[in-house]
């Protein structure tokens, strides 16, 4: 497991092997023995980080896109279904037709004036957690399109995680993209809601 | 008993409806006795846009409408420049541009196969196609740098030379495409699933292509014999050998056949376009007008005049004549054309664009009313739209 | 039939059907395409004309296409592209609109291809089609108000954010490095 603190939150009591105490040298007891391997085995943690690790690590490997391509650049994200850049090693490859069923919504595309309620009502109908990410430069900031038609970047209307340049961003952009997303779900706060108690006159804990 | 139509609507965020589009379904039932399709979800002002930039500035948004053959939109804009200046590409440029707009052809058909065989649930199709899609990219990425929004022609000529070795990785595409091709036929044309959800589905006739203005292998697959490479050819097209598909009934079938040949005979012109490529030897890729084309890097660093003139065209734009010009190309969606009314500056006064997929579009409801709802989607899919191209 | 269509037979025929018409032909120094100006209220009939008459045979409208002259009076102009399959020849038919009556008859009873055209052309330059089924906003929102394609409107330029004309932005939220993690290996299992 990788030892940056916020990742793992998992310790063991019993110090690593390296940093063993001399009475290491000295006969144990048997039952002391058992004690010490015992305390190696078994880990530590608290319940929030552990629910907060595998629900980030469960979230992150398995997001579910809403189809959402709208120009070019849903060409692009097909192109990272297909057999060449493969996005299912990601576990993504489920894109959803339903807004209801989908938790990434990939702007791929150039967002229209009369397509922005429609990006609204989508991105509302998702449920929590939700991300986006804004595909290409069109989605991003507007694009090669700075007029009266093409809404000048998708964040002025949801509130994006991250953002991908390019025009269209090379397959391996998208999956940088969706990487870089994954890294943020893995360190994100998982709330846990109050848990319920069993004395329920003397109120919620 | 009182009975109720059903109005639903086929939104703009739909898994088939290759973009945004909406088709305003009423429904009896599951037969459809009204469609109305709604279009704008992708408008993008490029008509508006071309008025404040030069028409080589013009030449990128060109890629953004028919995002699948990007290189066959660069052409139809070159062309009408072209045809307005009254100058012509020297001959180892329009083989070039031949040779990659029949491959952007077999791109762009590509996607078509894989996405209206998804559509219609031969999920297989998808993948192979999309495989042979990759090699095409990376074609365009040693010539012009970029995957799909290539940019590559310019008025006069090219961007830039083709790069060594492109001639034999060229070759060995089109000689292993056939065999792909083959591939694809043999999972979908006697498949009886497949005959039963296009045969017959989706029906128009030629008396009504033609008054739709449907043009493509949507008029062809119609029985029409029109093919603007051939009744009016460009860029060099008419020294090259090759047939054009008709097919009979004009129902989805025989356009998905039609498509089909027509990437065959794609690979025949690929393949003569490289031989001739071969035979014209080393040359210019831009025409030496610099009145109106930069001049090559070599004479700017040297002579004076390329200098100024490289100058002029860069900062300021070419300075065509008053006038108007349209010219169109047979794109893989049907006939592209751009009408061009210049009035003397850099920046034309309007640019209109003739979208193919925005007249093709028109024939939805011909083709599905009184049929089933279940057809409609065959049959947006085998009109073969890009709502980029629609929307402009 | 195999002989070409030359531009001069088709004024010729459209004059002998249409004599008191005031065609003439659109000259100019770089006008590549025969396009011939004709009256705006009978557009529909000329039409009509060309696609049935079976010397003509203009069977397919191509485009239509609105064009705004801004400081020139008539102000706008209504171009028409009609295509002959059978001749192979290509027309341009060329029809001017005042601004304080834009209107011209519909020829989507002649091509129901039309239709569309003509819904855009009414989106883009406000050019009102008298007799058309359906003349509402096809490519930009029902609600949008103005006529995005005449010279008059404006292109909707939006000024970019850029550090040297934005002086009061935010600064980058300091807690936020935190989320970045500081190594990320990528190992090849």
């Amino acid at each position: 497991m990788p030892d940056d603190g916020t990742l793992n939150p998992f310790r063991t009591l019993a110090p690593p092997p390296a940093a063993a105490p001399a009475h290491r040298d000295l006969p144990i007891s048997e039952a002391d023995a058992i004690r010490e391997e015992v305390e190696r085995g078994v880990l530590f943690t608290s319940a929030e980080k552990l629910v907060s690790w595998a629900v980030n690590q469960s979230r992150a490997n398995s997001i579910w896109p809403l189809g959402f391509g709208l120009a070019c650049c849903a060409i692009e994200m097909m192109a990272i279904v297909g057999p060449r850049f493969d996005i299912s090693r990601f576990g993504a490859e489920v894109f959803r037709s339903s807004p209801r069923q989908a938790d990434l919504m990939i702007v791929a595309g150039r967002v229209s004036i009369k397509m922005a309620p429609v990006l609204r009502q989508l991105y509302d109908q998702m449920p929590d957690p939700k991300w986006v990410i804004s595909m290409g430069a069109c989605a991003s900031c507007g694009g090669v399109f700075n007029n009266y038609a093409i809404l000048q970047g998708v964040d002025k209307i949801v509130p994006v995680d991250v953002y991908v340049p390019g025009c269209p961003p090379r397959p391996e952009a998208l999956i940088h993209g969706i990487m870089k997303l994954q890294e943020k779900i893995l360190v994100s706060k998982v709330e846990l809601g109050p848990l319920p108690s069993r004395k329920k006159a003397k109120g919620a804990a | 008993m009182r009975t109720e139509t059903m109005t639903l609507n086929m939104g703009p965020q739909h898994p088939a409806t290759h973009g945004v589009l909406r088709v305003a379904l009423e429904l009896d039932g599951e037969t459809v006795l009204r469609a109305r399709p709604i279009i704008g979800y992708l408008h993008t002002g490029m008509e508006k846009q071309a008025e404040y930039k030069t028409y080589t500035q013009s030449i990128p948004q060109t890629d953004r409408m028919d995002y699948l053959a990007p290189m066959s939109n660069n052409l139809a804009l070159c062309l009408a420049a072209e045809r307005l200046l009254a100058i012509e590409a020297p001959p180892r440029a329009q083989a070039v541009r031949v040779l990659l707009t029949e491959l952007s052809r077999i791109s762009a058909h590509c996607v078509w196969l894989g996405t209206h065989a998804l559509d219609i649930g031969a999920m297989t199709v998808f993948f192979y196609c999309f495989r042979e899609r990759e090699r095409v990219l990376s074609i365009y990425d040693q010539v012009c740098g970029a995957r799909m929004t290539a940019s590559y022609f310019r008025v006069g000529g090219l961007a830039m030379d083709i790069p060594e070795g492109f001639l034999d990785r060229c070759q060995t595409f089109v000689d292993e495409m056939p065999a792909h091709i083959d591939e694809y036929e043999a999972l979908l044309t006697k498949n009886p699933i497949w005959l039963a959800r296009t045969r017959g589905v989706a029906p128009l006739s030629a008396k009504d292509a033609l008054a739709l203005g449907a043009t493509g292998p949507v008029l062809r697959g119609s029985g029409v014999k029109w093919d603007l490479r051939k009744s009016q050819p460009y860029s060099g097209y008419e020294a090259y050998d090759f047939e054009i598909p008709i097919g009979t009934g004009g129902d989805a079938y025989d356009r998905y056949q039609v498509r089909v040949e027509e990437m065959r005979q794609s690979t025949r012109i690929a393949d003569q376009a490289i031989r001739r490529l071969r035979e014209l030897g080393p040359g210019d890729y831009r025409l030496r007008d610099y009145k109106y084309v930069l001049p090559p890097k070599e004479e700017v660093k040297t002579s004076m005049e390329a200098l100024i003139h490289h100058f002029k065209i860069v900062a300021h734009g070419f300075f065509p004549p008053v006038g108007e010009a349209y010219h169109a190309i047979e794109a893989p969606k049907g006939e592209l054309g751009f009408y061009f009314v210049s009035d003397g500056t850099p920046r034309p006064w309007r640019m209109k664009v003739r979208s193919p997929s925005f007249v093709n579009l028109q024939t939805i409801p011909t083709m599905i009313e009184g049929r089933l709802v279940a057809d409609v989607i065959t049959a947006i899919g085998s009109i073969d739209i890009v709502l980029g191209e629609v929307d402009r | 039939m195999t002989t070409a269509l030359t531009p001069l037979r088709i004024e010729e025929r459209l004059r002998e059907r249409f004599p008191d018409a005031p065609f003439h032909r659109q000259t100019g120094e770089a006008v590549r395409d025969f396009t011939l100006m004709v009256p705006a209220e009978r557009i529909a009939e000329i039409c009509a004309f060309l696609r049935d008459d079976p010397e003509l045979d203009f069977a397919m409208l191509s485009w239509i296409a609105g064009i705004d002259w801004l400081p020139r009076e008539p102000r706008f102009e209504v171009a028409y592209g009609l295509l002959s399959l059978t001749r192979n020849t290509r027309v341009t038919l060329k029809v001017a609109v005042p601004e304080e009556n834009p209107r011209v008859p519909t020829v989507a009873g002649v091509w129901p291809t039309a239709n569309w055209h003509e819904r855009e052309t009414y989106d883009f330059y406000g050019i009102e089609f008298t007799g058309h089924p359906d003349l509402t906003r096809i490519l930009l929102p029902e609600d949008w108000v103005g006529w995005p394609l005449r010279k008059d409107s404006p292109l909707g330029y939006e000024e970019v954010a850029f550090t040297h004309n934005t002086p009061h932005r935010m600064k980058p939220d300091p807690t936020l490095k935190k989320l970045a993690p500081k190594k990320v290996r990528y190992r090849a299992h």
